[in-house]
């Protein structure tokens, strides 16, 4: 019988084939927390009687969510994550060296037809890479590291195809908040999500990572993209679907004619085309985060704020997604545009998109972000609302201070 | 043996579908490990009033894909620190669920319900049985995975695997 991707990878990891619906042991390759939730992984770590994670090569640490740390509190906890690594022998990724799914990617922690356990819910990132990668708490996390095993169970697949080219100006962030509006918010939950067709075959790694990121807004277990087209600096073995594989849902979109897609508040499966929100006032833009932090997000901001100054009623905060994706934007020029149209730039890290520090909207406030979230709360204040949308939808509106489609910006 | 009872009667708090972690616990308080800081903001931007009403033992109801969001486990460790004794709706995001199982908070998935808030509601966790005694209603639940069975009658993952060293299926 004919298999999925994911269960490929499981299969592979098990030692023998397994199909959807069985529960499995299997074999972990990677894994990772941040500050969120690397505290309460340690803690677990010590207290089930843990002494040494797995493979310190392929655990990892990350401090992000709340970096560099706005008060003693959360100072303590960081240097809890420094001692633990420490000990352990294993890598942390300290303040400002980027968001934790970036540097797993970029410092390959994971490659394709891994099975990668994070502690962060967007850990199906790596679906991008050809990766079975999903997200789990801290306890889960804990035993991960102590064991290099997890329970789970094989998941059905929704296989979503697209078919067309984007129109110019039209990016992979419209197309998955596309896709989240169609499946909505719980529609993939306990199952995996394989992307394919001609729309994925075309994009980036970037964009690809920008896809799979918000699996995770479909309650999914993990989405893969499927790997023809990708691209990596490295030789790898592609996992692809079988022919007879079976799914227990299939869509089928043409997405040629797709236009950019606006998620409203307060969740992310509240999209529509952008005319619908056009001319709604903004306060507040802001880029970056694991979904759209990366070099071609700052890049498409930059084209279009090139040589031109933001609303002077909006501020517009940038946080790349790694000090990587910072030193590329500041030597192709990225950067200076940026920041000479007016925006400011922060630490590479979450940010404020967990509404921890470094940008709180005020009340009644309007954010459009190029985030993945905008549940009530989301950035730390509840009486604020989020937009979201594609990085050249933030920076468009930054410019003229309303909600805007970029595309007359861009072609 | 088990430090989870496995009957229980108490008040239901009753709250609707897609209840995100964000309104479970907000993330700026995610970042410590006293739970009494969390227990003290749990659902504070969908119900402002729950800290204050929630008495020890009572039990939360909500409709579907409870949990929904962010990984952190913050979400069902302030729900079981402000008192909840068990979580019950029509279905769960699946790392929330994974999550409460894990520190020993049991969770019942009973599918469409009518249950009202303030309803009087007793609990089976072995039978995985709920009754509205206010509307005299049975529901039952989706039987849990094996392994999460161990992890829950264990107290949760902490426990069980200090017991066992690792899974066993």
């Amino acid at each position: 019988m004919g298999q999925t991707i994911s269960e490929k990878i499981i299969s592979n990891h098990v030692g023998h084939k397994v199909y959807a619906g069985e529960l499995v042991i299997s074999n972990v390759d990677g894994a990772m927390a941040s500050d969120t939730t690397g505290p309460l992984t340690i803690k677990a770590f010590k207290e089930m009687g843990g002494k040494k994670v797995f493979n310190p090569d392929k655990c990892a640490l990350i401090i992000d969510h709340a970096a560099p740390s706005p008060n003693e509190r959360i100072a303590n906890l960081h240097k809890m994550m420094r001692d633990f690594a420490k000990e352990q022998g294993m890598r942390l990724f300290e303040i400002g060296e980027g968001i934790c799914h970036q540097v797993m990617v970029e410092n390959q922690y994971v490659k394709p037809g891994d099975i990668f356990i994070g502690a962060d819910s967007h850990t199906p990132t790596y679906g991008a890479l050809n990766a079975f990668a999903c997200g789990v708490g801290s306890t889960d996390l804990a035993a991960v590291m102590m064991t290099g095993k997890i329970w789970l169970k094989v998941p059905q697949t929704i296989k979503v195809h697209c078919s067309g080219k984007l129109k110019d100006g039209v990016t992979a962030k419209d197309l998955i908040l596309f896709l989240v509006g169609k499946i909505t918010v719980s529609g993939a939950t306990y199952q995996a999500i394989e992307f394919c067709g001609e729309a994925f075959e075309g994009l980036s790694l970037a964009s690809r990572m920008t896809i799979a990121n918000m699996s995770s807004e479909m309650g999914a277990k993990t989405g893969i993209v499927h790997p023809a087209g990708l691209e990596l600096d490295y030789d790898f073995s592609a996992i692809t679907p079988d022919e007879d594989a079976k799914y227990i849902k299939t869509f089928d979109f043409d997405v040629s004619d797709l236009e950019p897609q606006v998620s409203a508040p307060e969740s992310p499966d509240n999209v529509h085309n952008i005319s619908n929100y056009e001319g709604t006032k903004v306060d507040y833009a802001f880029i970056g985060t694991c979904c759209n932090g990366r070099l071609e997000d700052l890049d498409i901001a930059a084209k279009i704020l090139k040589g031109k100054k933001i609303h002077p009623d909006v501020r517009l905060i940038i946080a790349p997604a790694s000090q990587s994706v910072l030193l590329d934007a500041m030597s192709n020029g990225t950067m200076a545009t940026l920041i000479e149209s007016g925006a400011s730039l922060i630490t590479s890290g979450c940010g404020p998109c967990v509404g921890t520090h470094q940008g709180v909207p005020a009340d009644g406030e309007v954010v459009i972000s190029a985030a993945n979230r905008n549940f009530r709360g989301r950035m730390g204040n509840p009486n604020s609302n989020i937009y979201l949308g594609a990085p050249a939808t933030v920076a468009a509106s930054a410019l003229e201070g309303k909600i805007i489609n970029p595309k007359k910006y861009l072609i | 043996m088990s430090s989870i009872n496995t009957i229980i009667e108490a008040k239901a708090h009753v709250y609707g579908d897609h209840i995100d972690t964000d309104r479970i616990i907000p993330g700026k308080y995610t970042k410590t490990l006293d739970l009494s800081t969390l227990a003290n903001h749990v659902l504070e931007d969908l119900d402002p009033n729950f800290n204050k009403i929630v008495q020890k033992g009572d039990i939360l109801i909500a409709g579907i894909n409870f949990g929904c969001g962010s990984s952190r486990e913050q979400a069902p460790l302030a729900l079981k620190q402000s008192g909840i004794s068990v979580v019950i709706a029509e279905d769960f995001a699946r790392i929330f669920f994974r999550n409460a199982i894990n520190i020993g908070l049991p969770v019942l998935e009973i599918g469409k319900h009518t249950i009202q808030k303030g309803a009087k509601i007793a609990v089976n966790l072995k039978e995985g049985t709920v009754t509205d005694i206010t509307a005299n209603k049975i529901y039952t639940a989706t039987k849990l995975p094996d392994i999460m069975i161990a992890i829950l009658n264990e107290g949760g993952l902490v426990p069980y695997l200090n017991k066992n060293g690792n899974y066993t299926l």
